[in-house]
């Protein structure tokens, strides 16, 4: 199935939810200064009158949130991704170092084509160049794809544009989980309640969702597929079901259960279920390493709640946390060579990362109540949940720690988690001739 | 409006429904007729003058109070809850056909997880009191709100007090 046919879905599933999710709910504030930024001229796309999303302001604020890159104004300029544009040095007179020009034309299936032409003013030579094969409604991804395309010829890294972030809302008694583009824009719901809806994670396929829901005046875990609506209850054991994980195959989950008359961790693998460890005190926010060898996790058999690692398949746990009286919330990265979390400082809940070579930590966020850390897939930023005048809001940091961004938001947000790389819309490369 | 009631609500209102059409035989009930040597009445309606009031009606009752407080870090039985929690055990253990949910929660501070297993840390301390007062496992089931359905929402210690706490709720009624 095409991404096309997956979000055509998406949209018919959803349709009475876009109506009033038409406007973007999100904003994104940069605070604080980022590092070299690289000065880049992005003329507009030809071709997108018309269009129900226009390319070009999408690509623009993508790459201007990123805190990496200074725009630099192209003054109106419109041109064609035909060929090198007449006077590619003159940019470079004008501060920029890359140009990127693009145009979108009606294709041979009458879907739409875009192409984007990312030109060196020094050197005048052509960085990449690239055609993408869309259908209107996935204008949006299409710009964010273009945006990725950039990004990662000039850093080096993959870009997370087209990426989505799943988080809960509360508006007065009701929850929403919702489901929104990297950028916040295009938030859709995904599922409402008038009780609680906590600790959303995406599986792998980054079609569904598992998360905890209290419709049954109980905590539950669901998993839902955000495509197709729909949802299976996965843990209704008695007493509390929560903190739900995938395990990077998939289909093995974790869970924390109260079945057995105190918090503990659970894997789930088809109808079958096994305690991961027996002991006498809590044990919670299971999290798998990225090779799926490991768990970690939260525990207070110490004494007080503390991160831990054991090995997936049960054992001993060793534990990881030794500074603070409370350590929660560990968050594997992409690469499994560092974790999120969040620790206690004087009463301040603040991000922190812990490298698991060197078992150095640092803290990245000032708090005072910050919850949920979520790493981007490309494991260059981290998304959480902070508070601002008594409102939640969702806010991210770099995992160095130098660029910080909050994201202004309506409502109430929180528990925020980033989904992973999705499938690209068909793109092939374009030579320097056309 | 819920979408779903879950099933179980569903069915131990029909049981809490049948139990108060048949009248019981309490040996201590206030409100009962003199003559013992009557053979005891099992499946008869109330009749209005003489039927008693179920205690978990009584505003006036131990009974009435569903809340457990527990101290900040603490996960055992405050000495002033103990009457409250001894009313319930010995009503439940009375009342077979009564079933309760113990929702435990937690103040507003710290990850969500880690308090919904605060919050039901202390329902399974107050679902452990109950069964040694005489209340079955099938008549109990402990969970956790965490700090999602606070009670009070100040950002204080009597805000945090308040909701540190323990909620016994019949299901059924």
């Amino acid at each position: 199935m095409t991404n096309m046919t997956r979000a055509r879905q998406f949209f018919v599933g959803l349709v009475a939810c876009l109506a009033m999710a038409a406007h973007a709910d999100i904003t994104i504030d940069i605070v604080g200064p980022g590092g070299n930024q690289l000065p880049i001229a992005i003329a507009n796309f030809v071709g997108e009158a018309g269009l129900k999303d226009a390319l070009t302001p999408i690509v623009r604020n993508d790459l201007d949130h990123s805190g990496r890159f200074k725009l630099v104004d192209p003054s109106g300029a419109t041109l064609p991704a035909d060929g090198p544009p007449p006077d590619l040095g003159s940019w470079k007179g004008r501060g920029a170092d890359s140009l990127a020009i693009g145009d979108v034309r009606i294709g041979a299936d009458n879907n739409y084509d875009v192409r984007l032409r990312l030109y060196d003013t020094v050197t005048l030579k052509l960085i990449t160049g690239v055609q993408i094969h869309t259908a209107t409604s996935d204008m949006r991804q299409a710009a964010h794809q273009v945006a990725d395309v950039i990004y990662e010829a000039l850093t080096g890294e993959r870009g997370i544009f087209e990426t989505k972030i799943a988080f809960v809302v509360k508006k007065g008694s009701k929850y929403e989980l919702q489901v929104a583009d990297a950028d916040g824009f295009n938030a859709q719901e995904v599922f409402g309640s008038r009780e609680p809806i906590m600790s959303p994670t995406w599986a792998p396929d980054g079609h569904r969702i598992a998360y905890v829901s209290f419709e049954q005046q109980k905590p539950i875990v669901v998993v839902q597929d955000v495509y197709t609506g729909s949802r299976n209850i996965v843990a209704n054991f008695k007493g509390s079901n929560s903190g739900p994980t995938f395990a990077p195959n998939g289909h093995t989950m974790a869970v924390t259960l109260s079945i057995d008359g105190i918090s503990q961790i659970y894997v789930l693998d088809g109808g079958s279920k096994r305690r991961l460890m027996q002991t006498p005190a809590i044990d919670t926010e299971a999290n798998f390493s990225p090779d799926g060898g490991q768990i970690a996790f939260t525990s207070d058999r110490g004494g007080s709640p503390q991160i831990y690692l054991v090995p997936a398949t049960g054992g001993n746990a060793q534990r990881l946390t030794f500074e603070g009286s409370y350590n929660v919330t560990p968050r594997f990265s992409p690469d499994g060579k560092m974790l999120a979390y969040i620790r206690r400082d004087g009463g301040s809940f603040n991000v922190a990362t812990f490298d698991m070579t060197t078992r150095q930590t640092m803290v990245l966020t000032e708090g005072p109540g910050d919850e949920s850390p979520t790493f981007a897939p490309n494991g260059k930023m981290i998304l959480y949940a902070t508070q601002v005048g008594g409102r939640g809001v969702l806010a991210t940091v770099s995992s160095d720690g130098r660029v910080h961004q909050r994201l202004s938001t309506q409502g109430d947000v929180r528990e925020p988690a980033w989904g992973p790389f999705p499938n690209q819309l068909p793109m092939s490369r374009l030579s320097s001739n056309p | 409006m819920k979408l779903t009631l879950a099933r179980n609500l569903i069915g131990l209102s029909a049981v809490a429904m049948l139990a108060a059409c048949a009248t019981k035989e309490q040996p201590a009930a206030p409100v009962t007729n003199n003559a013992p040597a009557q053979p005891p009445v099992t499946t008869k309606a109330p009749e209005p003058v003489k039927a008693a009031i179920d205690p978990l009606n009584d505003p006036n009752s131990a009974l009435a109070k569903r809340s457990v407080y527990f101290d900040f870090d603490k996960y055992d039985i405050r000495d002033d809850q103990r009457a409250t929690v001894d009313a319930h055990g010995k009503y439940l253990a009375g009342r077979g056909d009564r079933s309760v949910r113990i929702e435990g929660n937690a103040d507003e501070r710290g990850s969500r997880e880690y308090n919904l297993a605060l919050g039901q840390k202390r329902a399974e301390a107050v679902k452990k009191a109950l069964e040694v007062l005489g209340a079955k496992e099938g008549q109990l089931e402990a969970t956790s709100n965490g700090k999602e359905k606070p009670k009070a929402t100040g950002h204080d210690e009597a805000s945090w007090a308040e909701n540190r706490r323990d909620d016994i709720v019949y299901k059924g009624l």
